[in-house]
């Protein structure tokens, strides 16, 4: 069985996907519980595979017995154990916590609503796992479109948002297209094992530059990096909670670790550190990022856009850290993978809680909300001392993996744009805490009960136990740092990288 | 010269593409943006397709089975005499991504049309900016 888990965790999604679509016509009730136990299946897998790579090193699946580099073949390593791992947890828990927001936003659209996220899993879960770069392409395709679908499926501005995603989405895929043709033409070949091998001999060669910056521009789109950002912010705002807090989290981390394993296994680290002189503007490129997305998320009164510009920021941070081009960046980058998936996580679920019980999000909605959502708000407080990095907390330690690359790399501007986010990622949420922990709750409907203490009103307990279970594991994840570095991001990394 | 002659089939689809790509970016009309990424697309398609074209080859069907004939394992199959199926075959799969696409971005644009009662995006965002 086990041997089975990598077609599996791609399988079963997928065609659980069509059982739910079928079941809604049924019964709506149905569609959850086949979701949660597709996704567990997944997480499962998932896990069991990371479990095993760190027993036995890396696993080959040939799909369909055909041998690679003519069959299409999953390749299992440390790196995309771990990432698998994440995004599936990911998903299984963001499901559970969002149930009710879902039967409240929209209670007759239920199964295409989980047969859109599960098809949407599937397509992240086969991104990582896949060892072909054609196949990539149309699992990319399957997870943005959904995602399109899922986007759209919110508030007023949410189609037209959806529309301008599609927009970008679209020519950001296209470019991926375009850059694996070229790969093509100069290696003949899609294994992105086999194109490793036969690259080094035509490292020279013009079309493989160009396909390289194709491929990155493209993948950059998808990812949101700086001057590529404008679709997200819209797009993430305006989607229903249980939507935005499913792709914020994943959908610009695993495109994070496309552009890692191009640079770790197609193209080999040699090329794209030292051949390429690029890396030194890519970093300058992060630098701008991080610093705007900082600048802007700083502008916003509204609680949910500017958690959207903060992932903008937070993608600066993983691009400049994988191409500091040494051990620690890289480190940083793919820990903060883990870190920012669950930190995003955090603080997109407390946010759909919010939306459940008081339908808004901007900064004016929040006052007295530690009196009133004193459980949600607690594990806000975790995901945001996380996210501007205070230790015990897992958004220390990527940060100071980050800081140490960078000052290994004596890119001093890289290191001030991370203590300058972390600054003002430090003055966002205190402004957020202060007016939540101090300003008494006003009701816009009941104007005479101005001086009595606001009763407890928590979103239901299936929404915040998932929530405490993120925060815990964002301190536990912390803690365990060490041991997620030691025994697996250390495997990830080639040795060529100092 | 030589190299606009001899490498056409790049040529075209780099203007195909920058004819999609200005309509996205310069059409105000939502189909009309919709279109120009559907030729966006195409475009790539076509540089697909043109790739696995070969001077004075053949389609890629063997017309002596192995064996057969002229006994066992004696016919050979030179590769240069059939032209490369994989990225046609690759480019069904693109142009199911692209009819889907093309699919989702229509809804899309009829939700905003039911929202906004039109499609021409300065008039949606001048509605947009008015509330």
């Amino acid at each position: 069985m086990s041997e089975q888990y990598p077609a599996l965790l791609v399988v079963v999604p997928l065609l659980s996907a069509l059982v739910i679509c079928v079941a809604g016509w049924v019964n709506k009730r149905l569609c959850f519980p086949i979701a949660v136990a597709a996704l567990g299946v997944a997480a499962y897998s998932c896990i069991g595979l990371l479990l095993r790579v760190l027993d036995e090193g890396v696993i080959v699946y040939k799909l369909g017995g055909w041998d690679p580099p003519m069959g299409i073949a999953y390749y299992v390593d440390h790196l995309n154990g771990l990432v698998l791992s994440v995004v599936s947890v990911v998903a299984l828990l963001n499901l559970i916590a969002s149930k009710k927001s879902i039967d409240q936003e929209f209670p007759d659209k239920i199964g295409p609503f989980y047969t859109l996220y599960v098809l949407m899993v599937t397509g992240l879960l086969g991104i990582v796992v896949t060892g072909d770069a054609f196949n990539l392409y149309v699992l990319l395709e399957i997870a943005a479109l959904t995602g399109y679908g899922l986007l759209a499926m919110g508030e007023d501005r949410a189609p037209l948002a959806a529309l301008n995603y599609l927009y970008m989405g679209t020519i950001g895929a296209c470019f991926y297209l375009l850059g694996v043709g070229y790969l093509y033409i100069v290696t003949g070949s899609l294994n992105m094992v086999d194109i490793a091998k036969i690259l080094p001999s035509l490292y020279q060669s013009k079309a493989v530059l160009g396909a390289f910056i194709i491929l990155m521009v493209g993948v950059w789109l998808k990812m949101a990096f700086f001057p590529l950002h404008a679709w997200l912010p819209n797009a993430y705002t305006y989607a229903p909670s249980a939507a935005s807090s499913l792709i914020a989290p994943l959908v610009t981390k695993v495109m994070i670790y496309v552009m890692i394993r191009f640079i770790l296994t197609v193209f080999t680290p040699e090329f794209a550190f030292n051949i390429l002189a690029v890396s030194d503007s890519i970093v300058w490129l992060a630098v701008i990022a991080i610093v705007m997305g900082a600048i802007l998320a700083l502008a916003e009164r509204n609680l949910k856009k500017m958690l959207t510009y903060i992932v903008i920021a937070e993608v600066g941070y993983m691009v400049g850290g994988a191409w500091l081009g040494n051990r620690a960046g890289m480190t940083g980058a793919i820990l903060h993978i883990v870190n920012d998936a669950l930190m995003t996580l955090c603080v997109f679920l407390v946010a759909g809680n919010i939306v459940y019980k008081l339908k808004g999000y901007a900064f004016d909605d929040l006052k007295g909300l530690y009196r009133k959502m004193p459980f949600t708000m607690t594990a806000f407080t975790v995901g945001v001392l996380s996210m501007i990095g205070v230790p015990p907390t897992c958004g220390f330690f990527s940060k100071w993996y980050l800081i140490l690359g960078a000052i290994r790399a004596e890119h001093w501007f890289f290191m001030g744009a991370l203590l300058f986010s972390s600054l003002v990622n430090a003055v966002l949420f205190f402004r957020i805490i202060e007016i939540a922990f101090f300003e008494p709750f006003t009701d816009h409907h009941a104007h005479g009960h101005d001086h009595q203490p606001e009763p407890i009103d928590e979103a239901p307990l299936s929404m915040v136990v998932p929530l405490w279970i993120v925060a815990a594991a964002l301190v536990i994840v912390g803690i365990y740092t060490s041991d997620i570095v030691t025994k697996i991001i250390q495997f990830a990394i080639p040795e060529g990288i100092l | 010269m030589q190299m606009l002659v001899a490498k056409y089939n790049y040529w075209i689809y780099i203007t195909l593409m920058m004819i999609g790509l200005y309509a996205m970016i310069a059409k105000n009309n939502l189909v009309k943006k919709i279109v120009g990424m559907s030729i966006f697309q195409t475009a790539i398609i076509l540089f697909y397709v043109s790739i696995g074209a070969k001077r004075g080859a053949t389609i890629p069907i063997i017309e002596h089975g192995h064996g057969e004939g002229h006994g066992a394992g004696t016919h050979m199959v030179h590769a240069v005499d059939y032209i490369n199926p994989l990225p046609h075959v690759l480019m069904l799969t693109a142009i199911v991504v692209a009819v889907a696409t093309l699919g989702v971005a229509l809804a899309l644009a009829i939700r905003v049309y039911n929202r906004y009662n039109t499609l021409e995006e300065d008039e949606i965002l001048a509605q947009i900016r008015e509330k």
